[in-house]
């Protein structure tokens, strides 16, 4: 299943790579038995942003515009949803999304210095990628692993036990 | 099946799915409402809940109901008007204000504000809540709608206005929490959207969020200037509104008092769109007739709309080629007093003014329009809305209501009942079929009456022949309802040959432009009416029969359809798919 957009100038204007991943998003967009349902299409949006989410790293407005025109509801209500559940985002991301986890233990005991550390490293504040496009800084709460607090998670990799001093190494090792 | 229910020990009857407001209205009993907006004749009711002002007491229920969509149920006993119910409503409302400016003295909805209003009914004069204020940069990026978000009460009415009624979806809810704001996708200022200017977001809006631009002072400085002529047009649907500013009753004429009120202001000239309108009939009804003649693109969609035309370059992009190219009235006025009239008067164009008086903010938008300027010099310099020529008038010390009557000049005022009921939905299509019948049937037919497109209803259908020749024609207000009929065209479902289509449900009567009416239907009804009675009063009633049409066509234009009326008066459409 190919690219079903009406926005021709766009489409045409797309990388091999990136008409791949649209490629692959209708091809997930065809298993959703939208036309069964003309009045619930909405009910789909979240699990097709879910999607696109995990294909292009974040949800750029011209993928919006495709769920929006596929779900034919408006590129409004597409974005007003994205803007309220915080695991959405319309900004790409770093390659390394490093994530300081500011629960209850690992805040006691000096995540904040340890945020603050990445944030002076590497220039950003909380919630930004870094213009190279390589780090995304974030925080999180608690990811179950309080005994090594405070926690850093870099992708699916957790680090336990973190210092500011540490902060460095935890960089160094994010080579592509 | 009906529902009995006791609201302040008081019984009353009613279908069952009412809701416990509407149940109060039956009684007389009022219950305040903030965010509830209802539009009975466009069957349109926002009762999302939000603002809880409407709050009531429900024996036998532990919390405090909202009475706008709480719905009746059988041996309900509800009180509307208890100790806690106040409190609940005073503390709702004293919220709300925590996070609303208090600048009601320079807001642009002053005295027009529901908020306001509701304080001053609840008689709220002590505030308890003090707490964080929304502070975002006001959008003012269009020509036509001002965005001030710090006044929002996120009472997501315009988002009905906007998503529902004229399913244009540009705003929504964004983000979450305090920091929600109702805007377009990617925070993008509105005139990078969709967005058509039609203003039903302006009008549903019941607080200074959302307002037209103001253009009141460029009127004044142009006034005052002595190296400028100023001549001023007026449309259709503003004389039978502009009197409710001035609390004449809805559906009052005010066509001779607005006309002394421009002249009283300064301007040279005074004008009427409706000239205009009687020469877009002249142009319109001949591509009608070459159409239906050829059996080529068809139907013939109506051009006078900036707010439709511009929901089509947008939404129906493969569909351009259908509307008339002839211009709306205003920018016909425009390229003609820029053109014919300066030449006349011996004034060079960009010494020459044009301010335009219109029911609509769209039309902002549509005077900007790049393709109506030439060599800079804009066809109309500036247009303000009902509401704004209200406001200087006032401000002139003007007493509108106790003004004599005057006419408009000679010979761009002249008009016919044709040209009036441009300001109604289905107005323009009846004015075409007016001309239609006479050209064809080569005769001055007398019945002109076409009362099958009039009225406030959505979609509206009538097969009309003349002389041998069957017109199948339809007529539809408010962007919904264009939707549906364009989806129609587009699936090869209608056979119609001509299409009147208004962005506003009603038409230019119930523009973005106009004195807000705050949901009464009744102060359409009588603007719909006052339209029609106008248009019986007029000596001339068919647009090709004005003495003053007929003499610019002789003197100036040669024939309808002419090469200087296409260059003139005609226009181009954009495809403005992003």
């Amino acid at each position: 299943m190919s690219c079903q957009c009406t926005n021709e100038p766009a489409c045409r204007t797309r990388t091999p790579e990136q008409a791949e991943k649209y490629n692959e998003l209708e091809r997930y967009i065809s298993t959703i038995p939208l036309e069964k349902v003309p009045d619930r299409k909405r009910g789909y949006l979240i699990q097709i942003l879910h999607k696109a989410q995990h294909i292009f790293g974040y949800l750029p407005e011209d993928v919006q515009k495709y769920i929006a025109e596929r779900l034919k509801i408006s590129h409004a209500e597409v974005y007003g949803v994205i803007s309220f559940y915080s695991y959405f985002t319309d900004k790409p991301v770093g390659r390394y999304k490093i994530n300081v986890c500011i629960g209850t233990a690992c805040f006691v005991k000096g995540a904040g210095k340890v945020l603050e550390e990445f944030k002076r490293r590497l220039n950003i504040k909380e919630g930004e990628t870094s213009g190279d496009g390589k780090f995304f800084l974030g925080s999180l709460r608690c990811v179950g692993a309080c005994s090594l607090a405070p926690v850093v998670m870099v992708n699916d990799r957790v680090y336990g036990n973190v210092t500011a001093e540490k902060v460095g190494e935890i960089l160094k090792e994010c080579t592509d | 099946m009906k529902v009995n229910l006791k609201i302040n020990d008081l019984p009353v009857a009613v279908e069952s799915g009412s809701t416990i407001l509407e149940a109060a209205e039956q009684l007389d009993i009022r219950i305040p409402t903030l965010c509830h907006f209802k539009m009975d004749c466009f069957h349109v009711e926002h009762k999302c809940g939000s603002c809880r002002v409407c709050v009531v007491e429900v024996k036998g229920r532990p919390n405090l109901a909202p009475a706008c969509c709480t719905p009746v149920m059988e041996g309900m006993e509800v009180k509307t008007n208890t100790l806690r119910v106040i409190n609940a409503r005073r503390t709702i409302l004293d919220l709300l204000l925590s996070d609303h400016p208090k600048d009601c003295l320079i807001c642009p909805k002053n005295l027009n504000c529901q908020l306001q209003a509701l304080a001053q009914e609840m008689g709220l004069h002590h505030l308890l809540y003090k707490g964080e204020q929304s502070t975002y940069n006001k959008d003012l990026s269009s020509a036509a709608i001002a965005r001030d978000l710090d006044k929002c009460i996120m009472c997501r009415r315009c988002e009905t206005a906007c998503n529902t009624i004229q399913t244009v979806g540009v705003l929504s809810a964004v983000g979450r929490g305090f920091q929600t704001v109702v805007a377009p996708a990617g925070l993008h200022p509105l005139v990078e959207t969709e967005c058509v200017f039609c203003g039903q977001c302006v009008q549903a809006c019941p607080v200074g969020a959302l307002s037209e631009m103001d253009y009141k002072y460029d009127v004044w400085r142009a006034l005052n200037d002595p190296s400028k002529t100023v001549v001023v047009q007026t449309a259709p649907a503003v004389r039978v509104a502009i009197g409710e500013a001035f609390g004449l009753e809805p559906g009052s004429i005010s066509t001779g008092k607005l006309v002394t009120a421009l002249r009283m202001l300064g301007f040279d000239k005074v004008f009427d769109t409706d000239f205009a309108a009687d020469l877009t009939i002249m142009e319109e009804t001949t591509e009608l007739i070459e159409r239906v003649k050829s059996g080529k693109n068809l139907p013939i969609l109506t051009s006078c709309c900036p707010g439709w035309v511009k929901f089509l370059e947008h939404q129906f992009p493969k569909l351009i080629y259908m509307p008339s190219t002839a211009k709306s009235p205003q920018q016909m006025m425009g390229a003609v007093l820029k053109s014919y009239y300066a030449e006349k008067i011996g004034v060079k164009p960009e010494n020459l003014i044009v301010v335009s008086v219109m029911p609509c903010l769209s039309k902002k938008y549509e005077a900007k329009r790049e393709e109506f300027s030439h060599d800079g010099v804009p066809d109309v310099d500036i247009v303000i809305s009902t509401r704004e020529l209200a406001d200087m008038i006032r401000e002139a010390g003007i007493v509108f209501q106790d003004l004599d009557e005057q006419d408009y000049d000679s010979p761009l005022g002249e008009s016919t009942g044709a040209a009036v009921i441009f300001g109604a939905s289905g107005g323009v299509l009846e004015a075409a079929l007016r001309t239609a019948a006479d050209w064809i049937a080569g005769k001055d037919l007398e019945n002109i009456e076409f009362t099958a497109v009039r009225g406030l209803d959505g979609i509206k259908e009538a097969e009309v022949e003349v002389a041998g020749l069957k017109l199948k024609a339809a007529v539809c207000s408010g962007l919904g309802n264009a939707r549906k009929l364009l989806e129609k065209i587009e699936r090869g479902e209608a056979d119609y040959q001509a299409i009147e289509i208004m962005a506003c449900p009603g038409g230019c009567l119930n523009g973005g432009g106009q004195p807000y009416h705050h949901g009464d239907m009744t102060i359409l009804k009588k603007r719909l009416d006052a339209l029609y009675r106008e248009d019986t009063g007029k000596p001339i009633r068919k647009s090709h029969k004005n003495p003053s049409i007929q003499k610019i066509y002789e003197e100036f234009l040669g024939e309808p359809g002419s090469h200087l009326a296409h260059h003139l008066l005609h226009t181009t459409y954009v495809n403005r798919k992003q």
